[in-house]
């Protein structure tokens, strides 16, 4: 029998070839299950906003041009477009921490099934129709709504409030519709914060109010900045509540993009917008997969 | 079984797989003989799961060349190769019974239903688990689920059996018991088995063959008693059995322990100056004073006695400080033999048992 | 009151939480479910409660043909959608969790790229693109750009199933005389068939719900319920839109149930 095993050296590299061919056939089939919803994103997405941003470059006239962009800088409605538009995606924002912050954290430290409970006065929202939540806003926010109704029934008001078609109705209907967004993915990164960090800091002498600032708000921050992200980036691009709940006072910047193409047929101002608002999107998108690795958080939904 | 099939020799010529810098397979050659039971052995890492792997089809080598008989298969796909594989987590199908694991490569073979249940049967029977066909695979032990395994892999008679570590995460008496019924089973079937496992015990207790494997290399090819009693580098030697390793220096063929001529069997494969003379602990003998006149030996004080159940281990601090184990059965002579810790003490080694290694593996 | 975690904060110090988070979520719900005991007021302006109950605004909604047609148009759209999104998606997860090739974790962002571009400039975009092509008020156009707004749903929802799945069964499946795709259909789809439903489930209320793509491509015969909708509320508070708006709620919960029921056991 033989014993330690001479190498054949003298077989050149065999096969070499025929098992390239096989890995690389295989590696073409994986990517082409791939390949129809590769298409389809290209055809829907990357085309035309391909195209658009082509476009951007053009006056109404047809004649290449960089007005579209320079507008942006000199045009005073565009400049109140923009202000409009943080102001209402910091306000949401900010308030959808305040209020969605203390929900994640109760729920992330609940038990199972309670857990589960309220996961649904969440989760419910987030998939109930967006034209619905509006319209139950409309309807509740209005001169002759429930909540007018309610306050000048008990006596705290005389006169209805202004309560939609306005900034402040605005607000409120988007941070109801928002705040799922941030919810979530705080949520599941709380969900991973390991609970024996709490317990050793309660063990060294922590209070509980100190453990959780110094421990537990700190390793939450992941799941924050991505939620808060997610909540301001959709703000910035928001249509369909603005429209109906602004009454027209409030002009976002997804309005603006909208009227461009329908009022004004002018497509390279809209472009041009639809360009720049992409370009931020993408930026702040990319600034926080950079800090924090964005699709470690997503995957937890 | 049903007679017909006849099990392949296999034969690896050159296999060598790199991942980056690392090279999992280095240019790997063996023949296995039809119907051996041949066993990889290795630490992990070593490559001997990516070897059976290559065989099974799942890894594609940079280049090399597989043939099951005369059939060259390197760029046959798995689902063509016809070869049976067990591996370590069982993988059985939650979603069907017993007898639908169990059944699905007859399906595959369009078998019809009547031989089907009657191939499951004898599958079933063969593997001791005969009459289970209708529990669920949750309902099942470890065991069993191993039997299962083993049955669904050997129902539509391949000729080549693949095992990836079967045993690993049974409990010790179940693995023995397991290792037997594979044993027997192997002598029932007519079929080449190639056997992956770190457990050097294991790989002793059921091959023909075993073949050591350690960086992508095959360090050697051997019968177990071979294996064990005549390794031919010092990673085989350490890694089967328990060695200690005393340096020796080799020249015109004679070996020298500090100066002082060994008795051997056989000559040395190299001269150097540098090799390891490999000492067994079972295999060195307590002389009394004047034995030994044919034995070499060695001169030391007792550091250690350690009672481990069936056998005692004793350290033993020889001339030049280095400390050697020592293993003796614990019977009433052997104990009787030892002298106490710090006494001096003569121990013999047969020149059957005297093995020179190359210092470098 | 008892401890309500293990560094010993009661239930009782942490009181102000549970009534803070209360009031939000009850926030969260409260004007979905408003919404629905509104549509069986009788009144032709909105009130609650109301204060004769009836089912007019209902009537009013089935007995409408505009508001059947655009109803019939969002179903067909969103079923179709389903269908072409589950697929196409299922085998995109699948490809990118099995291949080792190098692009994958590039594919799997741009098959998400439909969730980060602004939807309002993928919407003007796309009406752009089918006033060339034709597409546009088209069930054809409307189910195309869905499926691809559906995509990553089903692609996160497959792919996150597939992570906890055994690949190890189907390379047993293969070596016992299986190819690819026969293993493919008999052993790993049955086991993720929960990540796939739930997949098939977003994608269609994800089209059935779609606003602003539709308002730009849908319209005239083919117009949506959606498109209907918001052009209703621009104009005057309808209550026929409580009606609706209650039979949508259903179906969202009706989709969440079964999501769950599916889900047993499996991914989130």
């Amino acid at each position: 029998m033989s014993a330690i095993v001479e190498a054949r050296a003298s077989i050149p590299r065999e096969n070499a070839r025929g098992l390239e061919a096989d890995a690389r056939r295989e590696r073409i089939s994986m990517f082409s299950l791939c390949t129809p919803s590769l298409l389809v994103v290209a055809l829907i997405v990357f085309l035309p906003v391909g195209w658009l941003f082509w476009l951007s470059f053009f006056d109404p006239a047809g004649q290449p041009t960089l007005e579209n962009y320079a507008r942006m800088f000199d045009s005073r409605a565009y400049i109140k477009t923009f202000t409009m538009t943080f102001k209402v995606s910091f306000m949401v924002t900010g308030v959808c921490v305040l209020i969605g912050y203390p929900l994640a954290y109760l729920i992330s430290q609940l038990p199972a099934r309670a857990a589960g409970v309220c996961m649904v006065f969440v989760i419910l929202p987030f998939w109930t129709s967006l034209l619905v939540r509006t319209y139950a806003w409309l309807v509740l926010l209005q001169r002759k709504g429930i909540i007018n109704g309610w306050l000048i029934d008990l006596g705290i008001i005389d006169e209805p409030l202004r309560l939609v078609h306005n900034f402040t109705g605005t607000v409120i209907g988007m941070i109801h519709i928002l705040l799922p967004f941030l919810v979530l993915p705080l949520y599941a990164a709380m969900k991973s914060i390991d609970r024996d960090y709490l317990k050793a800091a309660s063990n060294l002498g922590a209070s509980p109010v100190r453990a959780f600032w110094q421990i537990f708000f700190p390793l939450s921050l992941p799941g924050l900045f991505a939620g808060v992200v997610l909540v301001f980036v959709l703000c910035l691009g928001f249509y369909v509540t603005p429209a109906l709940l602004g009454g027209g006072k409030v002009h976002m910047w997804a309005m603006r993009i909208e009227s461009s193409v329908n009022l004004y047929a002018n497509w390279g101002a809209a472009s041009a917008l639809g360009v720049v608002l992409l370009v931020v999107t993408l930026v702040l998108l990319w600034g926080l997969n950079r800090l924090f690795g964005l699709d470690r958080v997503y995957s937890g939904r | 079984m049903a007679a017909g099939s006849q099990s392949l020799p296999i034969t690896i010529s050159g296999v060598t797989k790199a991942y980056g810098a690392l090279k999992a397979l280095d240019d790997v050659s063996i023949d296995v003989a039809s119907r051996e039971f041949i066993t990889l052995l290795g630490p992990s890492g070593s490559g001997k799961t990516t070897l059976l792997m290559v065989l099974a089809g799942f890894v594609r080598p940079d280049y090399g060349s597989v043939k099951f008989g005369d059939e060259e298969v390197i760029t046959k796909p798995p689902h063509r190769r016809d070869v049976g594989m067990v591996f370590q987590n069982y993988a059985l199908f939650p979603h069907m019974n017993v007898f639908g694991n169990i059944a699905y490569p007859l399906k595959l073979r369009n078998v019809p239903r009547p031989d089907v249940e009657q191939r499951v049967e004898r599958a079933l029977d063969l593997v001791q688990l005969g009459g289970l066909g209708d529990r669920g695979v949750d309902q099942l032990s470890g065991g069993q689920r191993q039997r299962v395994a083993l049955a669904r892999a050997i129902v539509f008679e391949p000729r080549i059996l693949l095992m990836d570590e079967p045993l690993s995460a049974l409990d010790k008496k179940l693995r023995e018991q397991m290792q037997i019924e594979i044993k027997h089973l192997h002598e029932k079937l007519d079929m080449t088995i190639v056997y992956v496992t770190h457990d050097q015990r294991e790989a002793l207790t059921m091959s023909d063959r075993v073949a050591v494997i350690n960086h992508g290399r095959f360090m050697q090819i051997d019968e177990p008693k071979r294996l064990y009693g005549r390794p031919l580098n010092r990673f085989v030697a350490d890694f089967i059995g328990e060695s200690s390793f005393l340096p020796v220096s080799v020249q015109d063929g004679v070996a020298r322990l500090d100066g002082t001529e060994l008795k051997l069997d056989g000559r040395p494969a190299s001269d150097s100056e540098r090799q390891l003379l490999v000492v067994r602990p079972e295999k060195l003998e307590v002389l009394e004073n004047g034995q030994g006149g044919d034995l070499n030996c060695l001169t030391g004080t007792v550091s250690d006695l350690i009672f481990q159940g069936e056998s005692f281990l004793f350290y033993v601090k020889i001339a030049d400080g280095t400390v050697i184990a020592v293993r003796s059965p614990s019977r009433r002579e052997s104990i009787a033999a030892v002298p106490g810790v710090g006494e001096p003490i003569r121990l013999g080694l047969h020149p059957e048992d005297t093995i020179v290694v190359p210092e470098n593996p | 009151m008892g401890v309500a975690t293990e560094t010993q904060i009661t239930h009782a110090r942490r009181l102000w939480l549970y009534v803070y988070c209360g009031l939000v979520m009850f926030f969260l719900i409260a004007p979905s479910l408003i919404v629905i005991p509104m549509s069986f007021s009788d009144a032709a302006y909105l009130e609650f409660p109301p204060r004769e109950w009836s089912l007019r605004w209902y009537e009013n909604y089935f007995g409408s043909i505009e508001w059947r047609d655009a109803t019939v148009v969002s179903l067909k759209v969103a079923v179709m959608t389903c269908l072409v999104a589950t697929p196409i998606g299922t085998a995109a997860a699948y490809g990118l969790h099995v291949a080792g090739f190098r692009i994958a974790p590039t594919i799997q962002t741009v098959l998400l790229m439909p969730l980060m571009v602004p939807i309002i400039l993928i919407g003007i975009g796309v009406f752009y693109l089918y006033a060339r092509l034709g597409l546009n008020y088209s069930i054809t156009g409307l189910v195309l750009a869905h499926t691809v707004l559906a995509i990553p749903f089903v692609v996160i929802t497959v792919g996150s199933g597939l992570k906890t799945y055994d690949m190890n069964q189907e390379r047993v499946a293969r070596s016992l005389g299986a190819s690819r795709l026969r293993a493919f259909l008999t052993i790993t789809l049955p086991q993720i068939r929960f990540s796939v439903i739930a997949g098939s489930l977003f994608a269609f209320i994800t089209s059935l719900d779609e606003v602003i793509v539709a308002l730009f491509v849908s319209g005239g015969e083919n117009a949506t319920l959606t498109r209907r909708m918001f052009n209703a509320l621009r104009d005057q508070i309808d209550p026929t839109i409580a009606a609706i708006s209650t039979c949508l709620i259903i179906v969202s919960v009706l989709m969440l149930v079964a999501v769950q029921v599916f889900g047993r056991g499996r991914n989130a």
